[in-house]
């Protein structure tokens, strides 16, 4: 049985189509991805997943529970983390995970054992009867964690679990995730827009404009790019892109930092060859100022799988944002 | 290997177990959150004696015939003053749903296994809980005023504080269940609330008003709420032939619109606050 399958799942919000008919299984223990920019149809998704919010159409089962005819047993059998604090931060850290064990039906031992372990487990034990309010970002979202597994789950949802975390408390996070699927085989799904995060995932779903646009594993997705990626950075860009295109039949394009990227199968090999052909006497001489080489990373799959970068994106949305503003104050 | 999960069935006992529990948990953090917050039970103490000692003093010469003359009018408020306390507390209370949907907390509510309506009737249970305390509170003030009370009136003015305050919290989560922010609460605050508190006649007879008021004060379900408090209140004061004076309406009339305001609050209140997106 699968702890996900989801099939031609459809949202809309009036005109809006926020999630387009995207079909999906997640294996039991997994860790599955779902990586795209803001705006792309991931919290949606896991709130339709989470029977926060009905899907207009198809349909979603989680661990063999109907989303919208089995809400109270879908509830009962995941954990969320949501992305934003989701504690009360006028109760103590131990009260807020005795509220999550009444709310879930969990007896006075089974709390009391399963409570301890988890805060030993989050590092928080010596700080559980302190009020939320005094918690850092990371500690809140440790102990958030820790609430979401208290009842057992066997499906763990994360939406954007390590949003606005500094980089270190991110991969104290991430340790606690891959321990816990180690120890206790939780099926977790999470979605992103960290691209070093979806590293992480055994299986990654790349969703934009509410498509899911590719799936396969992060290293399947990286040899989809190939070889090595290098960038460049030149007087004249265009002509040396037409250059190389003439001389050796590659591809280039042209980065958000105004540099030239080139993927390539041997690019140690192509370094020296691409800089004899820039400055090639006959042709004229393009200067290169700097070239370094860097395997491939989500990000240009993203890339190859849309057509524009998950950055550009994001920057797309907020204009949009704004010429709406504008439309509703000239009215 | 953790323990096999227990997966709710779709057994009706135990579905009804688990709302229940659902709404005990609701009620409780109420209560918890309350017991912590000793500012908060100190401070309803002070609009009360501000109203009471500085309002109530300070009118008590101009208003000087009340009840046939037997009390004054610090007297004649305190059942305003009471009425004022369990109003607010239990809207407030109640609008604390909004905060909850600011800051998240609600969300950790509405996926758990426990049905909508389980949560609206645990919190209407909590507001009415924390604005019967803070009723309580003010109640310890009668002896100051001369209101001295007998222990069936007080058990009899606990009983209305209940009734207004499940009306109130009703009110509050009607007014609170599709609110997103509390910009909209404060609207509702002063083209709602203080209306309605002013024209229950918590502050001054309804006796010889104009027409207008008379009809809107009679709307007023605060209205129901405040007569029954004084009745009970100064009974021991004035004579049961003088109480026509300062009262308007039977004890048991009072009685069946304040439950019936409540279930009319009730329902749609439930409801908008269960509706799905």
């Amino acid at each position: 049985m699968h702890s996900i399958k989801v099939e031609q799942l459809v949202r809309n919000f009036g005109d809006n189509v926020a999630v387009d008919k995207i079909s999906f299984t997640v294996k039991p223990g997994e860790i599955f991805g779902f990586l795209g920019p803001n705006g792309a149809g991931k919290t949606t998704t896991i709130n339709m997943l989470c029977t926060l919010m009905r899907p207009t159409s198809g349909s979603a089962v989680v661990n063999g529970y109907d989303v919208g005819k089995q809400q109270a047993q879908v509830r009962q059998s995941i954990g969320i983390i949501f992305q934003d604090a989701s504690l009360d931060d006028k109760l103590t850290g131990r009260e807020n995970l005795f509220f999550h064990g009444m709310l879930y039906g969990l007896s006075a031992d089974a709390f009391s054992n399963k409570a301890a372990k988890l805060l030993e487990m989050v590092e928080l034990t010596s700080r559980a009867e302190e009020l939320v309010q005094n918690y850092s970002g990371g500690m809140k979202r440790r102990l958030e964690i820790a609430r979401g597994l208290l009842h057992n789950p066997k499906v763990l949802f994360l939406d954007e679990p390590t949003l606005g975390l500094d980089p270190q408390t991110r991969r104290h996070i991430w340790d606690y995730l891959i321990t816990l699927r180690e120890r206790q085989g939780v099926t977790m799904f999470m979605t992103t827009h960290y691209m070093e995060e979806a590293e992480h995932c055994d299986r990654i779903a790349i969703i934009d404009h509410g498509k899911i646009v590719g799936l396969d594993t992060p290293e399947g997705f990286k040899k989809m790019v190939g070889g090595d990626i290098i960038m460049a950075s030149t007087d004249d860009n265009e002509q040396a892109s037409r250059r190389l295109q003439k001389s050796h039949g590659v591809h280039t394009r042209i980065g958000p930092e105004d540099e030239l990227i080139i993927e390539t199968e041997r690019g140690d090999q192509f370094i020296p060859e691409m800089i004899s052909v820039l400055t090639d006497n006959t042709q004229g001489i393009i200067s290169v100022k700097s070239v370094s080489l860097r395997r491939p990373t989500l990000e240009d799959v993203f890339v190859k799988l849309t057509g524009h970068a998950m950055r550009d994106q994001n920057a797309r949305d907020k204009d949009k944002v704004r010429s709406g503003m504008r439309r509703w104050r000239g009215r | 290997m953790e323990r096999a999960l227990e997966i709710p069935s779709t057994n009706i006992m135990e579905s009804i177990k688990r709302n229940i529990r659902g709404a005990y948990t609701i009620w409780y953090r109420d209560v918890v959150r309350f017991k912590r917050d000793r500012v908060r039970m100190l401070s309803s103490l002070g609009m009360p004696v501000v109203y009471l000692f500085v309002f109530g003093s300070g009118l008590s010469p101009a208003m000087a015939e009340m009840g046939g003359g037997r009390i004054d009018f610090k007297q004649f408020m305190f059942p305003g003053v009471l009425t004022m306390t369990v109003l607010f507390t239990s809207v407030f209370s109640a609008v604390s749903i909004v905060w909850d949907r600011e800051f998240g907390f609600l969300k950790e509510v509405m996926v758990a296994p426990v049905s909508r309506v389980a949560v609206a009737l645990g919190k209407v249970a909590g507001g009415s809980t924390v604005s019967l305390f803070q009723g309580l509170i003010v109640l310890l003030l009668a002896p100051v005023l001369g209101v001295d009370l007998s222990v069936s009136q007080l058990v009899t003015l606990i009983g209305l504080m209940v009734l207004l305050a499940i009306m109130m919290t009703a009110l509050g989560i009607l007014i609170a269940a599709r609110q997103k922010s509390m910009e909209g609460f404060h609207m509702m605050m002063n083209f709602v609330l203080l209306p309605m508190f002013f024209l229950s006649g918590a502050f001054f007879p309804l006796r010889g008003v104009p027409i207008w008021m008379e009809l809107l004060s009679k709307l007023d379900p605060v209205t129901y709420g405040v007569d029954p408090l004084r009745q009970v209140s100064l009974r021991a004061l004035v004579p049961a032939e003088l109480m026509h004076t300062i009262a308007l309406n039977p004890l048991t009339y009072n009685v069946i619109i304040m439950a019936a305001f409540s279930v009319v609050f009730l329902i749609p209140a439930v409801w908008l606050f269960g509706r799905q997106k």
